[in-house]
């Protein structure tokens, strides 16, 4: 049915998974440092944090992919004649693919995270202050483990939307599933059948991850009651 | 920055801004429509009306959108009866495509706000509603449909402005939208900075206008939830 192309699908969707992992690993990081400066007392930290949630969040995902690649790109050879650097570099499109992806994320993640720790009671900490453990100690014992529970269902459909925008990463030129999948249309002339086969992949993709992240919400919220 | 360059590329732009307008007001009405009956359908007891339709919301929620146009708008030619069909000409066109792509991805989404909204009305109110002896059109017509309209609007503030990113991939089928517009500019010009950033503005731009255009809408059908002043 797939002509032989489906080994070749199956090793796209290895680099779609690759990237989208590495995005998210990049996402979380930027995440959670933006939320911890939209919380911190600094007034310059809750500015810089509010403009990067708020730009990110209102430019569509293919403008920032095209720009980080393309002017990538000029600012890296640039840098490098700048530095005496005679030849041409290439910006990897695996790099400025999760680069960006994962810059966009981060400021979806912030929110998320954001509005996780706000959700934990301010006694829970001062009362672990109050007992005498340190900043960092509250912060591994007090509010990380409760955040997790609450930033579950946000993260959850952060990752959803994630993967599916790994599908933009093959305009730039990488060779993910969904640009295997054309080029096995274009090479038997049957783009439905490939296309289709794409949609199915990812949506096998969002479906395990449904699954296992709900069962990871009822592990962390064992503790939880539930009014029913 | 080349702000010479920006302003020659200008016109295109605004050329680009309203195709992005048009993609994003016919996916945005054509997905709603839609969505309206299909919300009823979800929110049925009856399992052969809201199964098929958790399907299709699921299978499109669970998809990228740029699988589904390019399903669409390369996918379809592979059809014999397809191309020789009276509708080819439509079927084959990019903004037919991109339209139909946007419509169905967003009436998927609106579906579930609208069937959660519906499902957050108060037993009491329909009860209410059936001892007074409305038939099950007219609590729809007026219980129901309004205050889930009203409850829909911040979660469906959010799909719209996602759907206005997504209009952006109207560029990868050759429509030159705000985002064509800039990729034009920067194969012509190779000023890759100065044609993402300007249109990176003008997206900004139109999400803070939609904003502000939700916020007024709740100001209006939601001034009832408002903190009191």
């Amino acid at each position: 049915m797939l002509h032989g192309y489906a080994a070749s699908l199956l090793e796209g969707t290895g680099l779609t998974l690759a990237v989208a992992a590495a995005s998210l690993a990049i996402a979380c990081v930027l995440g959670l440092a933006t939320a911890a400066a939209r919380l911190s007392g600094s007034r310059l930290a809750r500015a810089l944090g509010a403009a990067y949630t708020t730009v990110v969040r209102g430019v569509p995902d293919l403008v920032l992919m095209l720009l980080v690649f393309y002017g990538g790109q000029m600012a890296v050879n640039a840098l490098a004649a700048q530095l005496g650097y005679e030849g041409f570099l290439d910006i990897d499109p695996f790099v400025a693919g999760i680069a960006t992806i994962g810059f966009i994320f981060g400021a979806y993640l912030a929110e998320t995270f954001r509005g996780a720790i706000l959700a934990i009671p301010a006694g829970q900490r001062e009362a672990g202050l109050a007992f005498g453990m340190g900043r960092l100690q509250v912060l591994l014992r007090i509010t990380l483990p409760q955040m997790v529970r609450l930033a579950l269902p946000g993260f959850t459909n952060n990752w959803l939307v994630l993967v599916k925008s790994t599908a933009l990463v093959s305009i730039i030129g990488l060779n993910d599933m969904m640009q295997r999948a054309g080029q096995a249309a274009g090479a038997t002339r049957e783009p439905f059948t490939f296309y289709l086969a794409a949609a199915a992949i990812y949506l096998a993709i969002t479906t395990v991850s449904l699954l296992a992240l709900r069962a990871l919400e009822k592990r962390y919220s064992l503790g939880v009651r539930l009014a029913r | 920055m080349n702000l010479e360059a920006i302003g020659e590329s200008l016109p295109s732009f605004v050329e680009g801004l309203q195709v992005t307008a048009i993609l994003l007001a016919a996916a945005l009405v054509l997905g709603l429509a839609a969505a309206l009956p299909l919300a009823f359908a979800r929110t049925s007891t009856r399992a052969w009306l809201s199964k098929p339709v958790w399907l299709f919301t699921y299978v499109i929620r669970g998809t990228p959108m740029l699988v589904q146009l390019f399903l669409l708008y390369y996918g379809l030619a592979q059809f014999e009866a397809v191309r020789e069909s009276v509708a080819w000409p439509w079927l084959s066109s990019a903004w037919f495509c991109a339209i139909a792509a946007f419509a169905i991805n967003t009436c998927a989404y609106t579906t579930e706000i609208l069937a959660g909204a519906l499902e957050a009305t108060p037993a009491g109110e329909i009860e209410a509603a059936r001892a007074l002896g409305m038939g099950r059109a007219t609590v729809m017509r007026r219980i129901l449909l309004p205050s889930a309209l009203r409850r829909a609007i911040p979660a469906y503030s959010n799909e719209a402005i996602m759907m206005l990113q997504g209009t952006s991939l109207a560029s990868i089928v050759t429509l030159l939208d705000l985002t064509g517009a800039a990729r034009e500019m920067n194969s012509r010009t190779y000023l890759p900075f100065e044609a993402f950033l300007t249109a990176a503005a003008f997206y900004l731009a139109l999400t803070f206008a939609l904003v502000s255009l939700f916020h007024l809408a709740e100001r209006r059908w939601l001034a009832h939830l408002a903190p009191r002043r």
